[in-house]
């Protein structure tokens, strides 16, 4: 409480300090590494370059919807459906896919559908949250529920698989380097891209304070809904991924990752509450989150213990993210 | 007329008309619907939700982004804690009882603890925390069995007790009564109200804002296990995951119930209308006959629809 009754001191930033401002994502780093460093004790092979490898093609999906949190959390918003998303868009993907009949014309066909899917599931989050100003938390969790009976209505069992051409190629390889690599580099790109374009900082700006921005003058309806937009995007980049792992459709096989977004959000140093984050930070907390349950694997803890270690170990980065992450905001 | 109109625009009297209208639907769509023994039935399932809803209603009105994600998680946990402890016999309900009282206690005074000490968010905490919670129960479930209700239990929540009305709802009622006993006339629940307002204003007016905040988050976990012991006694025996559902359903419940997610404002009173109205949406679908898809479709719709007409956030002004 004393941080309450005293008025805020400003001191002179020091080095680790100043170090962690310009690196927010550096403690998430750091986690990695360690549960790196872990993984290779208890078991070397885990280290080898084609676990790494498949832990990448396996958690890239988890990856690329923390990423697509990271954008609504920027401005202050969370969205509970993106997991949702995911399963619509791979549910939809897969059937077009079957019905068009598999071949290279059609998959890049029904990948380009399953992106306007995203898009337009991302406008719709915008719309109620921003422009019909509903809290983000339960609109979100209403429009999750519409989506997901969406998904059921395309597909109410799983189990179609995706064609050869698709999840051969998500798992093979090109010019000799595993696909998920040139994924990754795409992805790195991508979000330098996007962190030096102007919606970026204006979501940033909403979130730090949603009256500040709006008297200089930003439209922050319209920024909170690009916010959705974007993270509906990456939903439907992140369903291609699930897709290409899973080699078939399902139509609740994202509604246990929305939570795990989240949490790989927290685990990156983003403050939920808006203003200050990193995308780098979310995706090293993703990672994190694939590792610790790998490492938990190559302990030998026993199966029934598996998701309690999991769950416990998680709460425990969960509050080093939030406390790291204070640590470094200016 | 304005009196008329801030009337009908209080959260309660919308809840109420809802209500009403839903209840009228319900029977055009499947006569009997209204009855009052199908009314009775939805009761129950509405208290089971209300009791979930009393602590995430607490929690909520303290402010700082109040919120519970780990009631899941306690009420899953409560009724495998209570069906093991009583193993079908009615001598096994008083220790049941307390066993699930004392772990849900437990696991809101960690959330307490890392919100206030540590400084977490509660969304974050208590989302850690039903991520623990859910491992946890894979341990339990896989070194003992699931665990029965005793009859007693299970005649409490789905027989009729006094006056051809089930326990488990005259235990609602009583909390009701508790509730807005507590909230309204009580210094307890005038400081709910005061930090979850204005959190520095409290602290300065010498409120004790952290043992407030670990105590929401106690009775937030109490509820929602005395909610799953009742929830064992209306499934007879306890399966994976039972609790899973009320998580979100128990801050819509708040939300239609005029509560706003901001803190500081709003009551029980009304999260009672808006838990038994989601009950009641949820069944009429259940009666219509359409694909699990359509019935999904139209509860996330619906749901949307509703929250139009609750707290929405004011336009931004310069």
């Amino acid at each position: 409480m004393a941080e309450i009754a005293t008025s805020p001191t400003y001191r002179r930033a020091g080095g680790l300090r100043r170090l962690l401002e310009r690196y927010p994502f550096l403690p998430a780093l750091a986690i990695v590494l360690v549960l790196l460093a872990l993984n290779g004790i208890f078991s070397p092979n885990s280290l080898s370059y084609r676990s790494l490898t498949g832990l990448l093609s396996t958690y890239m999906a988890l990856i690329l919807l923390a990423i697509a949190q990271t954008y609504v959390v920027y401005a202050g918003d969370i969205d509970l459906s993106a997991g949702s998303i995911l399963s619509l868009v791979n549910v939809a993907i897969i059937v077009l896919m079957e019905r068009w009949g598999g071949g290279a014309g059609a998959v890049l066909l029904a990948l380009a559908i399953g992106l306007l899917l995203g898009l337009a599931c991302g406008l719709v989050n915008g719309l109620v949250v921003a422009a019909l100003r509903l809290q983000a938390i339960v609109a979100t969790f209403a429009t999750s529920i519409f989506f997901t009976g969406l998904a059921l209505y395309i597909l109410p069992v799983a189990g179609t698989p995706a064609p050869t051409i698709f999840w051969r190629t998500y798992g093979g390889r090109l010019l000799g380097l595993p696909f998920v690599f040139y994924i990754l580099v795409g992805l790195v790109v991508l979000l330098a891209v996007l962190s030096r374009t102007r919606l970026a900082t204006q979501l940033l700006a909403v979130g730090d304070d949603q009256q500040a921005a709006y008297q200089t003058g930003l439209p922050v309806v319209a920024i909170r809904i690009r916010g959705y937009l974007l993270c509906g995007l990456f939903s439907a980049l992140a369903a291609f991924c699930i897709t290409g792992d899973t080699a078939s459709g399902d139509p609740l096989v994202g509604g246990k990752m929305t939570l795990f977004s989240v949490a790989a959000v927290v685990l990156g140093g983003s403050a939920l509450s808006g203003g200050w984050g990193t995308v780098v930070g979310s995706l090293l907390g993703a990672l994190t989150i694939g590792l610790i349950s790998s490492v938990v694997f190559f302990m030998g803890t026993p199966s029934e213990w598996q998701n309690f270690v999991q769950g416990l170990a998680i709460l425990v980065v969960l509050m080093a993210g939030v406390l790291a992450g204070r640590r470094a905001r200016p | 007329m304005s009196r008329v109109t801030s009337f009908l625009r209080q959260p309660i009297v919308v809840a109420l008309a809802l209500i009403v209208l839903l209840l009228y639907l319900g029977a055009l769509l499947s006569p009997g619907f209204a009855s009052g023994a199908q009314i009775l039935r939805l009761l129950i399932v509405a208290s089971l939700l209300g009791i979930v809803a009393a602590g995430q209603n607490v929690v909520i009105l303290g402010g700082r982004e109040g919120i519970d994600l780990s009631v899941g998680g306690v009420v899953s946990l409560s009724a495998i804690i209570a069906g093991n402890v009583m193993n079908g016999a009615d001598i096994g309900i008083l220790p049941a009882i307390a066993a699930c009282l004392v772990a849900g206690a437990f696991f809101g005074l960690l959330n307490g603890l890392g919100i206030t000490l540590l400084r977490i968010p509660p969304l974050v905490m208590t989302l850690g925390m039903l991520g623990v919670l859910q491992g946890l129960l894979v341990v339990i479930r896989m070194g003992i069995p699931s665990g029965q209700a005793a009859p007693a239990l299970s005649r409490f929540v789905t027989q009729p007790l006094f006056l051809s009305v089930p326990g488990i709802i005259w235990l609602w009622v009583a909390i009701g009564i508790l509730m807005a006993f507590m909230l309204n006339r009580t210094v307890f629940g005038h400081r709910i109200y005061a930090i979850g307002s204005n959190e520095h204003a409290a602290y300065m007016a010498g409120v004790p804002v952290r043992l407030m905040r670990i105590a929401l988050f106690m009775i937030s976990g109490m509820f929602a296990a005395v909610a799953g012991l009742c929830l064992l006694g209306y499934s007879g025996s306890s399966f994976a995951n039972v609790g899973e559902q009320y998580t979100l359903t128990s801050i819509i419940a708040v939300v239609f119930g005029g509560t706003s997610l901001a803190g500081g404002k709003g009551g029980y009173t009304g999260t009672m209308a808006g838990a038994f109205l989601l009950v009641i949406l949820q069944g009429i679908l259940t009666t219509v006959n359409i694909d699990e898809s359509g019935r999904q479709m139209v509860f996330g719709a619906t749901l949307l629809l509703l929250m139009m007409f609750y707290g929405r956030g004011r336009a931004m002004r310069a």
